[in-house]
């Protein structure tokens, strides 16, 4: 199994560790739903040294990119980060990703772990089938680590081990500066849905940067997080993950991310399919659910109408925020935008489920 | 790990209390830790026959679903009406405010079967 450079810091904190897609990874140290609550009332830090990270350059890296990827890359400055998709042809996602652009002419993809070789390969075999010659993809999933920092009091915890004024650093932006002596990207993203920062070193220096964080931090309530609230924090949120709302066989059309999905910014791989499918109309729309009884919803749960399976539960959770079961789901396009009531089926009950407007929690 | 010594274990990790022919079952404290944050617990009704081995109910943590089985035959005959209100019961208390439901036993031989604690310990050292 892979291991992260902070996997030794994880055991000594007593993790729960599991196999995530071939990665030793924490799930939870010192519960689900109280780091979780961490994260949405103080802070949280989170090992994500498991993401890939991809780098493409040269003069038509941009280019390149543009046909690649599902959003525009016209409008992005230096320092920006935009979040967007590869796709198949068939319109299907290969991965999402964030994309960082450090120049015109040189970009940092951060993706999915389990996909990080998947799309270094399919990037390799897009330059190799096309005419872009003038471009250098690089696989440096290995050289880094990367450390969530996310909650409402992340920018105190991270202002006092570093000189850059976070203040100047605003949403979807970075910067390279240096956090307690470690040279580090500091990008304002994440995937909790609160202010936050996602930091990249090398991975030499991951352990030394999570271990000065946990110091500064624990006074203003910095909790380690595990895999378990990472995904309990994006579902409230209803951020889609790969492998479950979007897939090869799920276009991100489908899957509420028409808007990383700028089918007018030219040509790009997957823009003939879903142009297609959006003038035949699309056969289905993924919707949120919440339980108006007790239960929980998990992916693969059927979602029924007047006893039909209409569409099924991409992902679900009890949400510790709410204490509700909550669901995203991918069902017939004219059930979604009617009002008849629909049901989850939880093993052998059909529980009632209201649509419900996103995100989960504001 | 607390493991009291008046009680039966079985090897899915359920406790059994014996008291004449009635026995109260829970989960232990080791399966609360396995299971972590527990969010949703479903149980049978009153009445209902259990047959041993078989699955009584469900206990869902954030992250899991798991079952729970019937370590003896018999007639549910109480069940923990609070634990589907409460169900972190079952992490805070798995031995008295967790308990889970009572059986009356169809036949008390069946005992024999359990683990005492001093196995149990031995069990889960091994798990």
């Amino acid at each position: 199994m892979k291991i992260t450079p902070l996997n030794q810091i994880h055991r000594q904190l007593g993790a729960r560790m599991v196999d995530f897609g071939g990665w030793d990874m924490p799930v939870q140290y010192s519960g689900v739903i109280a780091e979780h609550m961490a994260v949405r009332t103080t802070a949280g830090l989170f090992d994500v040294s498991h993401m890939g990270e991809i780098e493409v350059s040269g003069a038509q890296a941009f280019e390149f990119l543009q046909y690649a990827t599902t959003n525009d890359l016209a409008n992005l400055t230096d320092g920006q980060v935009q979040y967007t998709a590869l796709c198949y042809e068939t319109g299907g996602v290969v991965d999402d990703l964030t994309l960082y652009r450090f120049a015109a002419d040189r970009y940092l993809l951060c993706v999915n772990a389990s996909n990080s070789d998947k799309d270094f390969a399919w990037l390799q075999d897009l330059q190799k089938n096309t005419d872009f010659n003038d471009l250098t993809l690089i696989n440096r999933s290995d050289e880094y680590a990367q450390l969530a920092l996310q909650g409402p009091v992340a920018a105190n915890i991270l202002a006092k081990l570093t000189s850059t004024d976070l203040s100047a650093i605003k949403f979807y932006r970075f910067k390279e500066g240096m956090v307690a002596g470690i040279k580090t990207i500091i990008s304002r993203t994440g995937y909790t849905g609160e202010d936050g920062f996602e930091l990249y070193c090398a991975a030499a220096d991951g352990a030394a940067l999570w271990q000065e964080l946990m110091k500064v931090g624990e006074s203003l309530g910095l909790l380690p997080i595990g895999l378990g609230a990472r995904d309990t924090l994006r579902l409230e949120k209803a951020y889609a993950l790969y492998g479950h709302e979007i897939t090869a066989e799920i276009m991100p059309i489908e899957a509420r991310l028409a808007w990383i999905t700028k089918l007018k910014k030219g040509n790009f791989v997957g823009r003939d399919a879903m142009l297609k499918a959006k003038q035949a109309g699309l056969s289905r729309k993924l919707i949120a659910l919440t339980l108006t009884t007790s239960g929980v919803p998990r992916d693969g749960y059927p979602v029924l109408s007047g006893g039909r399976q209409v569409g099924y539960v991409t992902s679900g959770t009890m949400s510790p925020s709410l204490r509700k079961g909550i669901a995203l789901a991918l069902v017939e396009t004219a059930v979604a935008e009617s009002d008849e009531p629909l049901q989850i089926g939880i093993r052998k009950r059909q529980v009632l489920a209201e649509r419900t407007a996103l995100p989960f929690v504001k | 790990m607390d493991f009291p010594e008046e009680l039966k274990y079985t090897e899915d990790h359920e406790w059994v209390l014996v008291e004449n022919d009635v026995v109260t079952v829970g989960i232990t404290n080791f399966a609360q830790d396995q299971l972590g944050d527990i969010v949703f617990v479903e149980l049978p009704e009153v009445g209902d026959m259990l047959e041993e081995g078989k699955t009584f109910g469900v206990v869902e943590s954030v992250k899991a679903v798991s079952d729970v089985y019937a370590p003896v035959a018999g007639e549910v005959v109480e069940v923990n009406e609070v634990l589907p209100d409460e169900p972190e019961a079952l992490n805070n208390s798995p031995y008295e405010a967790g308990w889970m439901i009572k059986i009356k036993l169809a036949d008390p031989a069946v005992l024999d079967g359990l683990m005492n604690v001093t196995a149990y310990k031995e069990f889960v050292e091994k798990d």
